[in-house]
C-alpha cells in the first residue's frame, strides 16, 4: 500500500471504528501508535495502521464485524509480553488491544473456578482467589504482567507444568469472537463441552482462529506447604541422571529446574542466592502438598539426589531461604541481561534423556559462532531456554544469534522434541516450523485456519508458514551460514 | 516391543474407500460400540495395529498403536509404578487405547487426573483421504502448530483414524484408601464441594443411593491424616471404583435411557434428575429421567452444561447436545477438511459429521 493510500485507508477505517468505540480509544496518530510497534520480542517492530481498545465484548464484536466487511487485518494483543512476536502488528492492519477488558467477573469457590476478562493479569487471578484458599496454577515467568487472554492464545506454561499442566489443562471455557464478529463459547461450566474439543484447538492458536473475550479458569486449593532442595553437580550428565532418578522414584515434583554454569554465575552475581558458582549444574527441586507429605517427599528427594551423585544438597530451612533459592532462577534472564548488552531467548523442548547431548551441541555452536550461551532448563518437562548472548551494536551479531538459535531449534526437532515449548511460534520461529512439520501437516493447519477465518484476516503471517516459504527456506538452508534476515520479505 | 504395524494396510483401505466414496465404520474391540449415533459402513478393523511402540518410564510418556488393549498398557506401566491418570473406562473386555482416546471419556479420577485430552501429547493418524499425518509429539510442552492431537480426543474417529497415541503417564500413588459415608444427595454434594476446595489428596468422589464414596490417593502420612479428618467407614475398596468406571454398579443395570450430564459441579439437583448417580465431585451426573429429552437438555443448558444420551436411546433421539449454528458450521468445516468425502464414521457424532 502506498503512503497516500495507507493514510486514506487509516482515516476511513478509523471513522468507522469510532462509530462503535469511543473516539479516544481508537488511536491513529504516529505518537499514539508507536508504543504498540512491538511485543516482548523487541527485535521486530512494525507500526500498525490503527490501534483500537474496545471496552466491552459487544464492542469487540462490532470492531470485528467492521474489519471483516472492510477485509482489514486484525492482530489481537494482551499485555504484549510474548517472546515470539505473536502480537507484532501488521502495517496495514488494526491492532486490537484487549487491555480495557480487565475485570475479574466472578470468583466461584464452590465450583472451583473464576470468570475473568482477557485483559486480567495472570497473577491477579491468584491474588483474587487467595482469600478462598484457591489459586490459578499456570505461572509463566511474566505472570505479574501477562494477561490471561494472551496465556490462552499462547497456551502459556511456567515452572509447575509437570505436576499442574499447561494453560490448556487449567481452562474450563473460553468465549471467542469469530472473525465475523459472532460470539461463541468453547468448553463449558462442567469439565467438558459438547462436540469437538474446540477449546483445545483454540488454546495456543496464537490469535489465528478468533479473539478471546472471556475465560473461565480452574482454581486449585493452595498446597499447605512447599519445600525446595538445591543440589550441585560437577557434571551436567550427572544432573540429568538425577532428574531421571527422581522421576523413577515415583516423585512428581511441583518444580524441577536446572541451570548450567554460565547461568549460575550470572544469577549469583546478580542476586547473591548463595549458589555454588563452581558447579557445572544445579538442580532446584520443589515438592508441595500436605505438611506430612512434603516432609516425607523432601527427605526422599534429598536422599535420591545424593545417591545420584550430587556434590552437595541443601534444603531450605525456612520460607526466606526457599525464596532465596528460587530468586536466582527467577532472575536468571535479567541476570544474563546484565552480563551482555543483548540476549536472545530460545524455547525448545526435548525428551529429557537427550539433555547432555543437546547441551554439548549447543556448546559447540557457541564455540563456532563465538557467542556465549547460558542455559536454563525446566528439567521436569524438558523445556530448554538457551540464552544466546550478543551485542546488537556489532553489525551482523543479531543475525548470527538468530542463526545459532535456529540451529538449536532444529537440533531439538532432531532429537524428537519441538521448536517451542511455551513461547509460541509467532513470527520468530516461523521458519523452524518447516523443520518441525512436513507439507501435508502444514497444509492441514492452513485448512483449519480457513474453517475459522476464510480470508486470513486474523494475525496473518504468524504461527504457520506458507508452503512456498518453507520451500524457499529449505532451498536456502542448504547453503547454511549465509542465512540472513529470515523474515517478512520472503513471505 | 512386540506388536504389529498395520498402518500401510489401513492407509490403503482408507484410500480405496475415499476413491470409491464408501463409508467406513472404525472398530476396535467394540467395548463402546453402543456410544454415539448409529453409523453404517464397512468395518475398518484397527485391532491388528497394536503394540507399545515406546515406553520410557523416566520420560513419563508411553507411545502405543491404537489397537493396543488398554489393559496391556496398564500392565506395562504398573511394572514401573506408573498409571494412565485418566482411568479409562472399558465397559467391556479388551478396550483399546485408540477407542479410549477417540471416545474422550475419563474415569472417576478425571477431575484430578485429567481426561484423555489432558494427557494426550501427540498422535499419528490417517485422514479421510488416506494420508498419514502426525501432530504433537512425546514432550509435555509443545505449542508448535494447532493442537490437532487434542482435537482428536472425543471426536469418535470422525476426523481421522488414530494410528498411534503418545500419552503422559504419572506415578501411581503409594497408598489409596476408600471411605464410605451415609449421606443424602444434597449433603453429600455439599461435602464433596467442601473437600474439593481443600488441599486433600482426593482422587474420586461419588454419591449413589444415599452413600458418599471418597477415594484418597497419595503418600501414607497424607492419606492417613485426611482419612481421620473425613471419617466414615473403610468399606469400599478398589472394586467399587472399577465397577463405577465400567458401569457395573447396580445403578447401571437398567434398560432405560441413561443420560450423562456435564455440569458445574456445585449445581443443585436439577428437576429432571429423577434417579441420579453423582460422580466427579458433582461435575458428572448419570441420570434416568421422566422428562422429555428436550426438557432435560433445556434445563442442563440453563446451567451452562451439556447432556449426552449415553446408552439405550432410540433412533429418534439425538445423542449429543445440539450445537449453536456457528459451532455447527465450524464442526462441518473441520469434518470437510479432515474427511472431505465424509467416509469416516459418518453421522456417529452429529448428522453430517
Amino acid at each position: 500500500m502506498s503512503e497516500a493510500n495507507r493514510s486514506a485507508r487509516r482515516e476511513a477505517l478509523a471513522k468507522r471504528l469510532r462509530s462503535v468505540v469511543d473516539g479516544p480509544h481508537v488511536l491513529s496518530t504516529n505518537a499514539e501508535l508507536a508504543p504498540y510497534e512491538c511485543d516482548g520480542l523487541a527485535a521486530y517492530r512494525v507500526v500498525p495502521l490503527l490501534v483500537v481498545l474496545p471496552g466491552s465484548v459487544e464492542e469487540v464484536q462490532a470492531v470485528l464485524r467492521i474489519c471483516h466487511e472492510e477485509r482489514a487485518v486484525v492482530v489481537a494483543r494482551g499485555a504484549g509480553t510474548g517472546l515470539s512476536g505473536g502480537a507484532l502488528p501488521h502495517e496495514d492492519g488494526v491492532l486490537l488491544s484487549l487491555a480495557r477488558l480487565n475485570r475479574i467477573l466472578a470468583i466461584d469457590p464452590d465450583n472451583g473456578c473464576a470468570r475473568v476478562q482477557p485483559g486480567v493479569r495472570n497473577l491477579a487471578i491468584s491474588e483474587a482467589a487467595r482469600p478462598h484458599g484457591l489459586y490459578y496454577a499456570p505461572d509463566p515467568s511474566s505472570q505479574i504482567a501477562c494477561t490471561i487472554g494472551g496465556n490462552v492464545a499462547e497456551n502459556a506454561g511456567g515452572v509447575h507444568c509437570l505436576k499442574y499442566g499447561l494453560t490448556v489443562n487449567n481452562l474450563l471455557a473460553v468465549d471467542l469472537v469469530t472473525v465475523e464478529g459472532e460470539l461463541i463459547t468453547l468448553g463449558g461450566s462442567g469439565l467438558d463441552g459438547a462436540g469437538y474439543d474446540l477449546l483445545a484447538l483454540a488454546t495456543g492458536s496464537e490469535g489465528m482462529l478468533g479473539v478471546v473475550v472471556e475465560v473461565m479458569v480452574k482454581l486449585l486449593p493452595i498446597p499447605q506447604r512447599a519445600q525446595v532442595a538445591l543440589a550441585a553437580f560437577t557434571e551436567v550428565e550427572t544432573a540429568g541422571q538425577a532428574v531421571a532418578d527422581i522421576i523413577a522414584a515415583g516423585i512428581l515434583p511441583a518444580g524441577l529446574e536446572m541451570m548450567d554454569n554460565p547461568s549460575i554465575r550470572a544469577a549469583e552475581d546478580f542476586v547473591h542466592a548463595g549458589y555454588p558458582t563452581g558447579a557445572a549444574a544445579i538442580l532446584l527441586c520443589e515438592v508441595d502438598g500436605g505438611n506430612e507429605e512434603v516432609s516425607e517427599d523432601i527427605a526422599r528427594v534429598r536422599q535420591r539426589l545424593l545417591d545420584s551423585g550430587a556434590s552437595e544438597v541443601r534444603t531450605a530451612s525456612d520460607d526466606l531461604e526457599r525464596a532465596r533459592f528460587w530468586a536466582g532462577r527467577k532472575a536468571a534472564f535479567p541476570a544474563v541481561g546484565r552480563i551482555s548488552p543483548d540476549y536472545y531467548c530460545m524455547d525448545g523442548t526435548i525428551p529429557r534423556k537427550h539433555l547432555p547431548h543437546v547441551l554439548r551441541e549447543i556448546a559447540r555452536y557457541s564455540t563456532d559462532s563465538g557467542l556465549r550461551v547460558a542455559n536454563v532448563f525446566h528439567a521436569g518437562d524438558g523445556n530448554l531456554h538457551p540464552l544466546i548472548l550478543y551485542d546488537a551494536n556489532n553489525p551482523g551479531e543479531l543475525e548470527l544469534a538468530e542463526e545459532v538459535g535456529g540451529r538449536i531449534l532444529e537440533l531439538c526437532v532432531e532429537v524428537g522434541g519441538t521448536i517451542t515449548g511455551e513461547h509460541g511460534v509467532g513470527l520468530e520461529k516461523i521458519n523452524q516450523m518447516c523443520a518441525q512439520f512436513p507439507p501435508e501437516e502444514l497444509q492441514m493447519f492452513h485448512d483449519i485456519k480457513a474453517v475459522f477465518d476464510e480470508h486470513g484476516l486474523l494475525n496473518p503471517g504468524k504461527a504457520i508458514p506458507t508452503l512456498n516459504r518453507c520451500a524457499e527456506f529449505g532451498a536456502m538452508h542448504v547453503k547454511a551460514g549465509d542465512l540472513r534476515f529470515p523474515h517478512l520479505e520472503r513471505f | 516391543m512386540t506388536g504389529n504395524d498395520a498402518s500401510q494396510s489401513l492407509c490403503a483401505q482408507i484410500r480405496d474407500a475415499y476413491e470409491a466414496r464408501r463409508a467406513l465404520r472404525i472398530e476396535g474391540n467394540g467395548s463402546k460400540a453402543f456410544y454415539g449415533r448409529a453409523t453404517t459402513g464397512e468395518s475398518l478393523d484397527v485391532t491388528t495395529h497394536c503394540g507399545i511402540v515406546r515406553y520410557e518410564p523416566t520420560e513419563l510418556v508411553v507411545t502405543a498403536r491404537a489397537g493396543t488393549p488398554v489393559a496391556d498398557i496398564e500392565a506395562a506401566l504398573a511394572e514401573h509404578g506408573q498409571m494412565l491418570a485418566f482411568e479409562p473406562p472399558s465397559f467391556a473386555a479388551a478396550a483399546t487405547i485408540g477407542g479410549a482416546v477417540a471416545s474422550g471419556l475419563g474415569g472417576p479420577r478425571r477431575p484430578w487426573g485429567g481426561a484423555p485430552r489432558d494427557l494426550l501429547l501427540g498422535t499419528s493418524l490417517i485422514d479421510g483421504q488416506g494420508r498419514r499425518l502426525r501432530f504433537g509429539g512425546e514432550v509435555m510442552k509443545n505449542v508448535a502448530g494447532y493442537d490437532v492431537s487434542r482435537l482428536m480426543a472425543g471426536a469418535l474417529g470422525t476426523l481421522g483414524v488414530l494410528l498411534e497415541v503418545s500419552i503422559k503417564v504419572l506415578p501411581a500413588p503409594a497408598v489409596e484408601r476408600s471411605l464410605v459415608l451415609s449421606l443424602n444427595r444434597d449433603r453429600a454434594l455439599h461435602l464433596m464441594r467442601e473437600l474439593a476446595r481443600q488441599p486433600a489428596p482426593l482422587s474420586a468422589a461419588c454419591h449413589v443411593e444415599d452413600r458418599l464414596y471418597v477415594r484418597l490417593s497419595g503418600n501414607a502420612s497424607s492419606v492417613a491424616a485426611w482419612e481421620k479428618q473425613i471419617g466414615g467407614d473403610g468399606g469400599a475398596g478398589s472394586d467399587f471404583w472399577r465397577a463405577l468406571r465400567d458401569h457395573r454398579l447396580p445403578f447401571f443395570d437398567n434398560p432405560r435411557p441413561l443420560w450423562r450430564l456435564s455440569l458445574a459441579p456445585a449445581t443443585p439437583r436439577l428437576d429432571c434428575e429423577h434417579e441420579v448417580l453423582t460422580d466427579w465431585a458433582g461435575a458428572q451426573r448419570w441420570v434416568y429421567t421422566r422428562c422429555a429429552a428436550a426438557e432435560l437438555r433445556a434445563e442442563v443448558a440453563k446451567s451452562e452444561g451439556h447432556a449426552i444420551l449415553f446408552r439405550h436411546g432410540n433412533d429418534e433421539m439425538s445423542v449429543f447436545h445440539p450445537l449453536d449454528p456457528v459451532r455447527a458450521r465450524i464442526h462441518r468445516g473441520l469434518k470437510q477438511r479432515f474427511d472431505p468425502a465424509g467416509i469416516l464414521n459418518p453421522g456417529r457424532m452429529y448428522d453430517e459429521i
